[in-house]
């Protein structure tokens, strides 16, 4: 597949999966790989941890935080509430909505994403989604306030972000995972669910940290040598297994990123993951 | 002091009555605080261990493919039918635990029962952020207090904060007494209607935006409530008491990236402001180390062995030297937590060549644990 044709599949992508997998750095290495190759974008964070933006800093791609406090103050403030919007915050009052409304704080942030994916200001938006289980929650949201909430600026805010949902040429969600056992049932199981009770378009799988590579021939040698050799090729082994069920599994495609030959993502290592990214994006059908 | 033939973990199963599992999400914690209660009932500990994880790992682990339910089930040590003590497993339902305090406190059954129909009440019951952690201590403490246990395991729910379990009982009392709510409720108790209550401007605003059945239901709530807030509150400092006390253990649980450990650093200094210690640190997943050979040797030795032809033996040495520069880089990401804590709290566990999904794997974790 042509690279500008998969970045411009949908101006909004959501990337989601457990925690630890990586989401934030496979956003990072979207959001960058996009960019190079000409489109304007936007990366977006949901929790206001600042590791995106470390990633991203001196880069031509543009990183915004949006939480869900702040957006559903900012939604009230909007609709009606903003001579009492401050004494609602400051008295929890806003916690009590929330609770009234549960997914009323998820659709906010769903709203706003929604302006920019209608907006003409970005190519492409790429989201680091929400955190461990809370991902298919959050992609709820809009379904179940519609049974909750029977009218209002609510209501219409849910219809149409679920309309973009339903929409695979403006929102896709990314699904990210780890070549073991217990990551790629879970994404398994994420995908079913996504696509049932969501029903928005999913993206290829993105396999993360696969430590790629044949196998290392065994020669007689030092005992170290060769227990470090059965080792790797053992891993490797395995994670070859999980790619496979995951084939088998889950009719998506994958794009498979290495692991990375250091402790966590800097962003030197960025520029190495795009290729690899750009590379698996060729090989797509 | 402790005995030097012991790690900190020892110690922490043998005299804890509680053990609480921390760190952010992915790192492993479920699996080490169930390795932790395996060989606690090695030693002959009656031990519960307390899972939170949808995605069901420790069930996983345990061999349990039906899942778990909100009440302890005994876990039969297939391969060691001779484990003096016993081990016993549960995966919490917030919801059904929070059902159960209301019905503890409620004036009457009826009372009980209108806040349990209530659609506010399930809200708070089963989305509510910070009801999952609450509703953790809560079993905590009632299995503490349960005859049938001498050890608790707790694995915490993977929150954005972990500081988040330690507030969970204080933050979700405030709400449920929530001030603003029950001054507006004030009105209701000289017996006027729901409906009167909700023309009060404010609560008209929010009607307008939310919608008015969504509004009357959650008057009806704070209204049911009234009058249990008492008895939920001394509940609710019962079990922050117990969190804070010293039977109560704390282990921090981290993987070799930067941001698991800041997490944990950050739990400790959280622990440490409430004059809590951190007992023990597991750091899960690290590259294994093969001889002593560094990066560089391994690197020059590679080199060496290609240039007079033995390709072979090359990539033999190649491979030796990424997995130490890995293991390296690692032991860097972590050193700041090693400093923290001090280097004897602190328990490596190798990243295994198998993801561990029965007993026997949970034993090998325990190995690395209670490794002196």
């Amino acid at each position: 597949m042509d690279s500008l044709q998969f970045f411009g599949a949908a101006r909004l992508v959501i990337v989601a999966g457990k925690g630890g997998v990586g989401k934030t750095t496979v956003t990072a290495v979207l959001a960058q790989a996009a960019s190079d190759a000409g489109l304007r974008v936007l990366a977006v964070e949901l929790e206001g941890k600042p590791v995106l933006e470390d990633l991203l800093a001196n880069t031509s791609v543009e990183v915004m935080t949006i939480t869900a406090p702040e957006a559903l103050s900012d939604y009230l403030d909007t609709h009606g509430l903003k001579r009492v919007s401050k004494r609602l915050a400051t008295s929890g009052i806003i916690d009590v909505v929330a609770t009234a409304a549960p997914g009323i704080d998820d659709i906010v942030v769903l709203g706003k994403l929604k302006q920019f994916e209608r907006a003409d200001d970005y190519d492409l938006i790429v989201v680091d989604g929400p955190a461990a289980g809370h991902a298919i929650t959050f992609l709820m949201s809009a379904r179940g306030l519609l049974d909750t909430v029977r009218g209002g600026p609510v209501r219409t805010q849910a219809e149409d972000v679920l309309e973009m949902f339903h929409d695979p040429a403006r929102c896709q969600v990314l699904l990210v995972t780890l070549p073991e056992t217990t990551p790629i049932n879970e994404v398994i199981e994420t995908a079913y669910a996504v696509e049932e009770r969501v029903g928005v378009q999913l993206g290829p799988v993105v396999v993360n940290g696969v430590d790629l590579g044949e196998p290392i021939a065994i020669i007689g040698a030092d005992e170290h040598l060769m227990a470090a050799a059965e080792f790797r090729n053992h891993r490797r082994a395995s994670q070859r297994t999980e790619l496979d069920r995951l084939s088998n599994d889950l009719a998506l495609d994958q794009i498979v990123l290495p692991q990375l030959p250091v402790a966590g993502i800097t962003p030197v290592d960025l520029a190495a993951m795009v290729m690899a990214l750009l590379e698996q994006i060729d090989r797509l059908p | 002091m402790t005995t030097p033939s012991l790690t900190a973990l020892d110690v922490v199963i043998r005299d804890a009555q509680i053990v609480v599992s921390c760190g952010s999400g992915g790192v492993g914690k479920t699996t080490a605080a169930a390795a932790l209660a395996l060989h606690a009932a090695s030693l002959g500990r009656r031990v519960v261990v307390v899972t939170i994880d949808p995605a069901r790992r420790l069930a996983d682990a345990l061999g349990l493919a039906e899942g778990l339910s909100n009440e302890p089930t005994r876990v039969q040590i297939v391969d060691q039918p001779d484990t003096p003590g016993e081990l016993w497993a549960m995966m919490l339902d917030p919801a059904t635990t929070f059902d159960g305090l209301v019905r503890q406190y409620a004036e009457t059954p009826e009372r009980a029962e209108r806040i349990l129909a209530n659609a506010f009440y399930h809200n708070i019951a089963g989305a509510l952020s910070g009801t999952q952690e609450y509703m953790a201590a809560e079993k905590l403490y009632q299995l503490h207090r349960d005859e049938r246990f001498d050890l608790v395991v707790v694995d915490t729910p993977p929150t954005r904060n972990a500081l988040d379990f330690l507030d969970a009982p204080a933050t979700l009392t405030r709400f449920i007494n929530h001030r603003l709510f029950r001054l507006l409720m004030l009105p209701a108790r000289k017996g006027l209607k729901v409906l009167n209550v909700a023309a009060q401007p404010i609560l008209r605003s929010i009607g307008k935006v939310v919608g008015g059945e969504v509004l009357a239901d959650a008057i009806a709530f704070f209204q049911a409530f009234e009058g249990m807030e008492t008895g939920f509150r001394d509940r609710a400092d019962s079990v922050s008491e117990l969190l804070h006390s010293r039977i109560t253990r704390y282990v921090l649980v981290a993987s070799p990236r930067h941001d698991t450990v800041e997490e944990a650093r950050y739990f400790a200094t959280r622990l440490a402001e409430s004059e809590l210690t951190v007992a023990a640190v597991v750091v899960n997943r690290l590259q294994p180390r093969f001889g002593d050979a560094t990066a560089e040797e391994a690197e020059e030795a590679a080199v060496l062995a290609e240039a007079s032809g033995r390709h072979q033996l090359g990539a033999l040495w190649r491979n030796l030297g990424e997995l130490r520069a890995l293991a390296d880089a690692e032991e860097a990401v972590i050193a700041p937590l090693v400093a923290d804590t001090g280097a004897t709290a602190i328990h490596r566990v190798p990243l295994l060549a198998d993801d561990v999904h029965d007993l026997s794997g949970l034993r090998e974790i325990a190995t690395h644990l209670f490794r002196v």
